[in-house]
């Protein structure tokens, strides 16, 4: 099942061994979209690796800007304002929400509902509108900075991100009236793509994988990064171990990642939103015309870069496809000696053979877009 | 197009001149383009084809699974060293006539990536008729590239594959 | 969060004088001997019932040696607890043993680790590239393989390749110092 297909969502090959329709052995082959960003991220400093960063996962960028910034902060003992983790919060959160359209919208399109595919990306439009005006882009928006975001969020932007979460909370509702109870729907999901909760755990799975086989593991409440602490919101467990249990965590996970940014918007503090340390982050372009300091440390963080202290550090985080953590190493110098991303989907793909074994091709399609596998991810 | 040696041939190169710029026409708002989605330049792909930015209004109905059912190939995404040879076996199932557009900086120069594991421009690969710049191009930048692909297709005419 | 506690229990399950034991930035890390590696594993799977392999990574520490560094990451599903496990791969090629037998999530993370720096986990069940192709020599992340950057092509002028625009500046350059131009 080549590189090239409609199902596999992306470049992944899988290599089948058949018995007329049952699948016997399932190696899947990696590495077709390897772009050397490990090695790319050495040669470039932190403050443009953002980037780099925002490409690995490119469906979830605020996640892995969020991801890459707690290891680079811990290593610096940073902490950025209250206004700045909120909005980091509010991001992602709302990223989470559309990650998991996007989830919805191809699970929907492999099983031929193409309707719902649309409709979920329409909404996703929506999120990119906004990104946009946070960013300036769509996609890749490079918004967050060492100790806090690169600038502030617009006017109105509050007031469209309401009004958006409240259009999605019902298009939700809409999806899942359509989907769970739909007799396809459940034939094609339940009880296909199953993972014990012990293979879950001993092949590394992470995420809504592992949530659906009934192991309650949110990072965001487990070890909690970035603030998360300060919000309420449940965990989506389901005991399924199936792929319609992952459908439900997923639907779920909408809802709390909505009831989360509800709450960053309503409780969104005032203040700066980068950290004052000027090693660290780029003064306002106010002081350069006044201050000859400020043009100094302009120059040598643009020119230079910033030299965290030497060491190493890994912090996990949530991201909506399972844990995402960023091994950095520093020898002190203005570039990383090694960043090492630990990849949600290189972890759930090893639970895939152990998912479509023993039962019939036409299940592969449905547990790959069960682990809501991104190439981008497991390839780097 | 050579001498006009008599009436009935001078009937017969307007004949074929018009059935030509038809077909041309034809085959320029119709272009099925087959699914080579790579990397996040798919999902801005997969954006184009949503109700807001549309690509079935210009011809693009469906995306093919089979290139063998296909016009077009939008290499949409960064090409590995391990994809390359699967990128031109692609290309070579397409049947003639057929358009490559390179969509994104990764596929048109490499792009962001300057190393050993990305192919530095898909070209280098599979001859591109369109390149659509961006990083991620807007879906408005890939509908402008399908744009200028239905003009190259419909001016050069039917009679042989554009370039 | 009770990550010390963590040291505490494993301190007496394996031969505690061998090992170096840190607490990090929050995280409880040890550098084990290469011999003791899958003991200190096995002691952390049974008695502090760390069931899951979180990642598994390396580092090239040139011009250190030995250079390369295998860093495993263990947690337990559900709760906190995380483990850091360093060790150091000696030999050429580098040999470790796989921990592939206590956790076998491992499987795929040190494929990469072979795939990208070279090191062999002896007794891992498929060791094989995992990213790059299947014939390709040489291994990415180690630090003198070259990132292989193309210059743009200008006529009368070789522009500087993207990674040495901003050159690597050490720690503690002086101001002013431009950085040094090879990494």
């Amino acid at each position: 099942m080549g590189p090239q297909h409609p199902s596999t969502h992306g470049v992944l090959r899988l290599v089948l061994e058949l018995e007329g329709e049952v699948v016997l052995k399932c190696t899947p082959v990696m590495g077709y979209l390897h772009t050397g960003i490990e090695k790319e991220m050495e040669t470039r400093t932190y403050h443009q690796n953002v980037t780099l960063v925002d490409r690995i996962e490119y469906l979830s960028n605020y996640n892995e800007e969020m991801a890459f910034y707690q290891s680079v902060e811990r290593l610096f003992g940073l902490e950025p304002p209250p206004r700045a983790r909120y909005i980091r919060i509010l991001m992602s959160e709302m990223n989470r929400i559309a990650s998991h359209l996007v989830y919805l919208g191809s699970a929907a399109m492999d099983l031929n509902v193409s309707s719902v595919f649309l409709y979920c990306l329409q909404d996703r439009e929506k999120f990119l509108d906004l990104s946009e005006m946070v960013s300036g882009q769509r996609m890749m928006p490079g918004y967050f900075r060492v100790g806090g975001v690169a600038e502030d969020l617009p006017d109105g932007f509050m007031a469209a991100a309401r009004a958006w979460l409240d259009e999605v909370a019902r298009n939700v509702d809409e999806y899942d009236g359509l989907l769970t109870d739909n007799l396809i729907w459940r034939q094609r999901l339940d009880n296909v793509a199953l993972l014990s909760r012990e293979d879950a755990i001993a092949l590394g799975g992470t995420g809504p994988v592992l949530r659906g086989s009934g192991v309650p593991h949110d990072v965001r409440k487990i070890l909690p990064y970035g603030g998360y602490e300060e919000f309420e919101f449940d965990v989506a467990v389901e005991t399924g171990c199936d792929a319609f249990a992952r459908y439900r965590v997923r639907m779920e996970e909408m809802r709390q990642a909505r009831r989360i940014a509800l709450q960053a918007l309503d409780r969104m503090p005032d203040g700066p939103v980068i950290v004052n340390d000027r090693k660290v982050a780029l003064p306002p372009r106010a002081e350069l015309a006044r201050s000859m300091e400020a043009v100094i440390h302009q120059f040598k963080l643009v020119s230079e870069g910033m030299h965290p202290p030497a060491g190493e550090t890994y912090v996990a985080t949530e991201s909506p496809r399972g844990e995402k953590g960023y091994f950095v190493v520093s020898d002190g110098s203005n570039k990383p000696v090694r960043v090492h991303v630990r990849a949600p989907s290189f972890y759930n793909l090893q639970t895939l053979p152990a998912m479509v074994e023993g039962r019939p091709l036409a299940d592969i399609v449905v547990a790959i877009a069960s682990i809501d596998i991104v190439l981008g991810d497991v390839d780097r | 197009m050579g001498l006009i040696a008599s009436e009935r041939d001078l009937e017969r190169n307007i004949l074929t001149t018009t059935v030509d710029r038809l077909v041309a026409w034809a085959r320029g708002n119709s272009v099925w383009p087959a699914q080579f989605g790579l990397a996040c330049c798919a999902i801005e792909m997969m954006c184009a084809a949503d109700p807001r930015f549309d690509i079935s209004r210009f011809g693009s109905e469906l995306f093919r699974a089979s290139p063998r059912q296909s016009d077009l190939m939008i290499v949409a995404g960064r090409v590995s060293q391990k994809m390359a040879p699967v990128l031109r076996h692609i290309y070579d199932q397409m049947l003639d006539p057929k358009w490559v557009i390179s969509m994104g900086d990764c596929a048109s120069t490499g792009g962001l990536y300057n190393n050993y594991a990305v192919v530095q421009g898909v070209d280098k690969i599979v001859p591109v008729d369109v390149y659509v710049a961006g990083c991620p191009p807007r879906p408005e930048a890939l509908l402008h590239g399908l744009q200028l692909l239905q003009r190259k297709i419909q001016q050069r005419g039917a009679a042989t594959r554009a370039t | 969060m009770g990550e010390t506690s963590i040291l505490d229990r494993l301190s007496h399950s394996v031969p505690w004088d061998r090992v170096t034991a840190a607490e990090d930035r929050g995280r409880a890390v040890v550098q084990v001997p290469a011999d003791l590696l899958l003991d200190v594993l096995s002691a952390a799977r049974d008695t502090l019932a760390l069931d899951t392999c979180v990642d598994v990574t390396a580092w090239d520490r040139l011009p250190k040696q030995p250079r390369f560094e295998v860093v495993y990451l263990l947690g337990k599903a559900g709760a906190a607890e995380r483990l850091t496990v360093k060790v150091l791969a000696v030999g050429d090629p580098p040999r470790l043993p796989s921990a592939t037998v206590v956790y076998p999530g491992a499987g795929f993370p040190e494929r990469e680790v072979y795939d990208m720096y070279g090191v062999v986990f002896d007794g891992h069940p498929d060791l094989r590239r995992i990213l790059m192709p299947d014939d390709w020599e040489g291994h990415p992340l180690r630090r003198d393989f070259s990132l292989s950057e193309e210059a743009v092509e200008f006529k009368g002028h070789i522009p500087k390749v993207p990674s040495q625009i901003i050159p690597y500046f050490p720690p503690g350059s002086p101001a002013g110092s431009g950085g040094k131009t090879p990494r």
